[in-house]
């Protein structure tokens, strides 16, 4: 099932016109209304009558999540307070929280995208979604309500938390999707077990899972403990919330609602816009906004885009999983290495926990690179021949993900600092910029 | 016969190596003998100690990368030809040695470690040629 044929499938020609037409009447919009954005136009020269087509999008400057925060709270309306149906914000761990705005028609537009979101994982008139994500200030719990009643659907608006709750209304109603961030889905599936409730009197079939990175090994643990097809949604606040793309049942990557969220991949270094296909950092003009559109807006998560055709039927570009931040990349040796590369190739070999550090260091002109990695005890050898293998295993693996060679270094269990929440995992030492 | 050897993992650290005597002076536990394999960036401490069990839990508890190993230990005279007597039939009979250590203890007497894949042929090797192997009561502690 489609929501909207019209947009999800349209030729891609046609989509790109629309796309144009769209930015150039937006960059009128806030040109005329948003004094932060006029002036940075009038910086570059950049009059709104000279972006005509989509083509000219890259001319235009870039919205970073600081313009956000320097523009505190409402800077970057476009509307009048009367025109502000809702506010949402985010939860501000680094600094001042950002705040989003949303006129009725923005309401609409976003409760149709997480429509066109729910009927890929197959939601319809008869289901029943537990929509498990927090309600308030945060997006997802009003998001997925929102385009769950635009779908027909019956929601179940149990908000966050209350793990017993629950369980006990998913058995109790017949809840047949749940709608939640990964890891909570996980933590449910395992109560469910700790619970002895029998599956058999569990209806659910699918989840949408979001909001948070999570892997595929996660995916397939969701989905044998919940016995679902497990989906992934991606959205951000900046751009709308969740729904600004959605895994189809083909799940080859997440389709990006491309008539309202137009997106490009750029070198984060050099904000050059990169082909289809290659990684880089995801950037999206949300061109349709009424209250609040950004230009060209810096999302920090870096992915790759990919336009062939779906078999699903639909032309969306798909965007992958995101491999990491922006933020977190390091060049050495002017290769663009990310810490996540390093902790899949870690997760991925059954003698290594990710539990690791990279030391960035400079030599004689050349960067170096070292990797330490804890030794776990169960396969630490007393033979040095052993673990020197296991050491050269280990840098084999991470030259093949990475494209430059690593210094690997065993180091005691336990001698890499933990954190529960964002772990150091580089130590940058060269001393340039 | 079997005699339980304590490895630990150690990094190349000044001070690591005193931590962990520390660690068994504390909790009484003797060494009789021990030995590292050193590279680059860390170690391997290979020791006999009187309580391994104990030592290797102990050792844990404080963060350490811990294995107990089967290895046999022998008694040699402590002379000139003594190693050498027990080497040639070791060899002579094909058995693959991964590493040894050896200390003397001063009454005439010296003990070598040894730890090899097959350790059971290795065992019965040494009996056969009347070797006197050293029994864990020569070693643990009571």
């Amino acid at each position: 099932m489609i929501w909207n044929k019209l947009y999800e499938c349209m030729e891609r020609e046609e989509l790109l016109k629309l796309q144009g037409e769209r930015v150039s009447s937006m960059v009128q919009r806030v040109y005329d209304s948003v004094p932060f954005y006029r002036k940075k136009l009038q910086e570059k020269g950049i009059e709104p009558g000279d972006i005509t087509t989509i083509g000219d999008l890259k001319k235009l400057p870039f919205t970073t999540k600081q313009d956000l925060r320097d523009n505190y709270p409402f800077g970057l309306f476009t509307v009048p307070h009367a025109d502000i149906v809702r506010l949402h914000a985010s939860s501000g761990t680094t600094g001042k929280s950002t705040v989003v705005g949303y006129t009725h028609n923005d309401i609409q537009m976003w409760s149709e995208v997480v429509a066109r979101s729910l009927t890929m994982a197959g939601v319809g008139k008869s289901d029943l979604i537990q929509v498990a994500y927090g309600y308030g200030l945060f997006t997802g719990g009003l998001g997925l309500h929102y385009g769950a009643e635009k779908v027909g659907a019956t929601v179940i608006p149990i908000s966050g938390g209350n793990t017993k709750k629950q369980l006990q209304l998913m058995e109790d109603f017949g809840s047949t999707v749940l709608a939640c961030t990964p890891s909570y889905a996980a933590y449910l599936g395992e109560a469910l077990v700790e619970e002895k409730i029998d599956r058999k009197h569990i209806k659910l079939k699918a989840g949408i899972f979001g909001a948070e990175p999570w892997t595929e090994e996660m995916r397939s643990q969701i989905e044998q403990l919940l016995g679902i097809k497990a989906y992934d949604i991606y959205g951000l606040s900046e751009i709308i919330g969740p729904g600004v793309s959605m895994e189809c049942h083909c799940q080859k990557g997440m389709h990006i609602f491309e008539d309202h969220f137009i997106p490009e991949i750029i070198n984060p270094e050099s904000g050059e816009v990169l082909p289809y296909g290659e990684l880089g950092e995801l950037v999206f003009t949300p061109a349709t906004k009424e209250a609040m559109p950004l230009i060209r807006y810096r999302t920090r998560d870096l992915t790759r885009l990919h336009a062939d055709r779906c078999e699903c039927g639909r032309t969306l570009v798909r965007m992958e999983k995101c491999v990491g931040r922006s933020d977190d990349m390091l060049i050495i040796r002017g290769v663009n290495v990310f810490p996540s590369q390093v902790e899949s190739v870690l997760l991925e070999m059954s003698e290594t926990k990710p539990h690791y550090l990279l030391v960035v260091d400079r030599e004689n002109n050349l960067d170096t690179l070292e990797i330490r990695v804890e030794i776990e005890e169960q396969f630490f050898s007393d033979e040095v021949k052993e673990l020197e293998g296991l050491r050269k295993r280990i840098k084999a693996n991470i030259s093949s993900i990475l494209g430059i060679s690593a210094t690997i270094r065993l180091v005691e269990p336990g001698t890499i600092e933990r954190s529960m929440g964002k772990a150091q995992r580089v130590i940058d030492n060269r001393k340039i910029k | 016969m079997i005699i339980k050897q304590l490895s630990v993992f150690l990094e190349n650290r000044t001070g690591r190596l005193t931590e962990l005597t520390g660690i068994l002076a504390a909790n009484d536990i003797n060494i009789s003998a021990f030995s590292i394999a050193d590279t680059a960036d860390y170690g391997i401490l290979r020791m006999i100690v009187g309580r391994p069990d104990a030592a290797a839990e102990i050792l844990r508890e404080a963060g350490f990368a811990v294995k107990i190993t089967d290895v046999v230990g022998m008694n040699i005279p402590h002379r000139p030809g003594g190693l050498h007597k027990a080497l040639q039939i070791i060899s002579d009979n094909n058995v693959a040695i991964d590493y040894m250590y050896a200390f003397a203890s001063g009454d005439g007497k010296s003990t070598v470690v040894i730890r090899a894949e097959s350790l059971q042929q290795l065992i019965d090797l040494l009996r056969e040629h009347k070797m006197e192997l050293l029994q864990e009561g020569d070693v643990y502690q009571v």
